[in-house]
């Protein structure tokens, strides 16, 4: 079972050296433990493009697909038997990063 | 068939449905894991009763009848669903057919069924919603009607819910000892909920009792339950104080006729004194800790000193205000200030407690006994029309039969 773990936050200001520190101490540990598949930090809302090209309709929009407070900024996707679990990692996800976790399964 | 055999039988699948329903869709959730399967299979079971009981009799051990037939109904399901989706099923039975896992010191699957669906993913509605149906047992209608909505929202709250425990892959077990204090709140609140309803059926429309011992022994089975996973937690013992005091005075909350009687006309030699002093206990054990009591503590303490007392008019009622303000600071919650008022009405009178009550109109204009309480105290008033009307506004948010009655007698000895 893959859980996606959304980064969420309102700035696209990077992680701190601390922060830093933390994610690669919480990565090493998913490592050790058999949870990592992958994870990765995303630019902001400001520098994403949309595309509609259903039916060919071939629009492109500079920006998200939806202007919000908060948006994702990073994710994690990880291995894990249920939810109880990937809550857990998520809440040591949280910590480390200092930012909110949105947890999503993979269908 | 004739109606008496009809009757026999309608009378064995009521008790069957009361007493067998959360066991039926608890080993049917263990088994294959899946939440949806063991409430539809277990439907299913009960459905299928209905005709073969009532063509070939009612079955020497119900219990074991209605298990045996939920799961060939759960395996045919699987099979015709496993031809549809053929990966997706099989993993699911594959992962979860085995010996159920260690559970620690409770092993009950009534109880893992009741952590599920009063797991912190889920929206608190949710989990009330999820426990009434799945461990209650409760029609979506009934429950709709208790939290008052339409069966169509609540319906679809309690797919929601079983879709994202299957999506989501919510465990089907106890939580560990270090997640267990944090799972606890949930599951006491819902529990009480089930409590309340058994207390008091919020609808009698379809026969239902409007006391139903049933769902209040369940409730607190699955309390006593908690208590032995978590002894030394003061808000389970408290809740289970609350259940046993309250359950005690059941018998006297009837008349002959299947009338309610108000706690301060109740023959309290009708109470059950083992349940009294059994609550009384714990609320004494909880005393000695010196421990901070939470909500359901204060609500026992409140119901001992009820108890306590010979007679109505023996009641310390100070005490009891003393201890509703002690609520109060821990939950200030417009239904708790209504309760409080209640007091209030006996140590400082009506009056004071009608402009208590009053502010409260906006939070409570659906709730029945806020316009019971309000007319009561304008009947002590003399505030007779005004009574009636307050009486009248009550019965018309009461759908349990014996409740109406009381408020009918009340309004017309109300002139």
């Amino acid at each position: 079972m893959q859980y996606l773990l959304s980064v969420i936050h309102d700035g696209t200001d990077l992680a701190t050296d601390a922060e830093m520190a933390a994610i690669d101490a919480f990565n090493d540990q998913l490592r050790a433990d058999g949870h990592w598949v992958f994870a990765g930090g995303l630019g902001g809302p400001d520098v994403a493009t949309t595309i509609d090209n259903r039916d060919d309709a071939g629009l492109v929009v500079d920006g998200p697909f939806v202007e919000t407070k908060e948006f994702v900024v990073g994710f994690w996707i990880l291995e894990a038997p249920d939810l109880d679990v990937a809550l857990r990692l998520a809440r040591e996800a949280s910590k480390a990063c200092h930012r909110k976790i949105e947890v999503r399964p993979f269908l | 068939m004739t109606g008496a055999a009809g009757d026999e039988v309608a009378t064995a699948l009521a008790r069957a449905h009361r007493e067998e329903w959360a066991r039926v869709v608890a080993t049917l959730a263990r088994r294959y894991g899946d939440l949806d399967l063991a409430e539809e299979a277990a439907a299913e079971a009960f459905a299928t009763a209905v005709e073969r009981w009532s063509a070939d009799g009612v079955p020497p051990a119900p219990g074991g009848w209605l298990t045996t037939t939920a799961h060939r109904k759960a395996i045919d399901r699987l099979r015709r669903e496993r031809v549809r989706d053929d990966k997706h099923r099989e993993a699911l039975v594959l992962t979860d057919a085995g010996p159920p896992a260690p559970t620690g010191a409770v092993d009950d699957d009534r109880l893992r069924l009741l952590f599920t669906c009063c797991h912190p993913a889920l929206a608190m509605p949710a989990r009330v919603a999820l426990t009434l149906r799945m461990v209650g047992g409760l029609t979506v209608g009934e429950i709709a009607h208790a939290f008052m909505v339409q069966p169509t929202t609540m319906g679809q709250r309690i797919t929601r819910a079983k879709a994202k425990i299957a999506q989501a892959r919510i465990p089907y077990r106890v939580p560990t000892a270090q997640d267990l204090p944090a799972r606890r709140d949930g599951v006491l609140a819902v529990l009480y909920l089930i409590f309340n309803e058994g207390y008091l059926a919020s609808s009698t429309d379809d026969g239902t009792q409007p006391i139903r011992p049933a769902l209040t022994g369940e409730a607190i089975r699955l309390v006593r339950l908690l208590r032995q996973l978590l002894p030394d937690d003061g808000e389970v013992a408290g809740l289970l104080a609350l259940m046993l005091l309250v359950e005690a005075r059941r018998l006297a909350r009837l008349d002959e006729d299947g009338g309610l009687v108000p706690l301060p006309a109740q023959d309290r030699t009708r109470w059950d004194r083992r349940l009294v002093a059994e609550g009384h206990q714990l609320v004494r054990e909880r005393l000695v800790t010196g421990e901070p009591p939470g909500r359901y503590q204060v609500l026992a303490a409140i119901n001992a000193v009820h108890t306590s007392a010979p007679s109505a008019e023996a009641t310390d009622w100070a005490q009891v205000l003393a201890l509703y303000d002690q609520l109060v600071r821990i939950d200030r919650s417009p239904v708790v200030l209504l309760n409080r008022a209640v007091a209030l009405a006996e140590v400082d009178g009506p009056q004071v407690a009608l402009a208590a009550v009053e502010p409260l109109r906006d939070a409570l204009d659906r709730y029945r006994a806020f316009h019971a309480t309000r007319a009561d105290l304008l009947r002590r008033l003399g505030r007779d029309d005004e009574a009636r009307a307050a009486y009248d506004a009550a019965i018309g948010l009461t759908d349990n039969a014996a409740e109406v009655a009381f408020l009918v007698e009340r309004r017309d000895a109300t002139r």
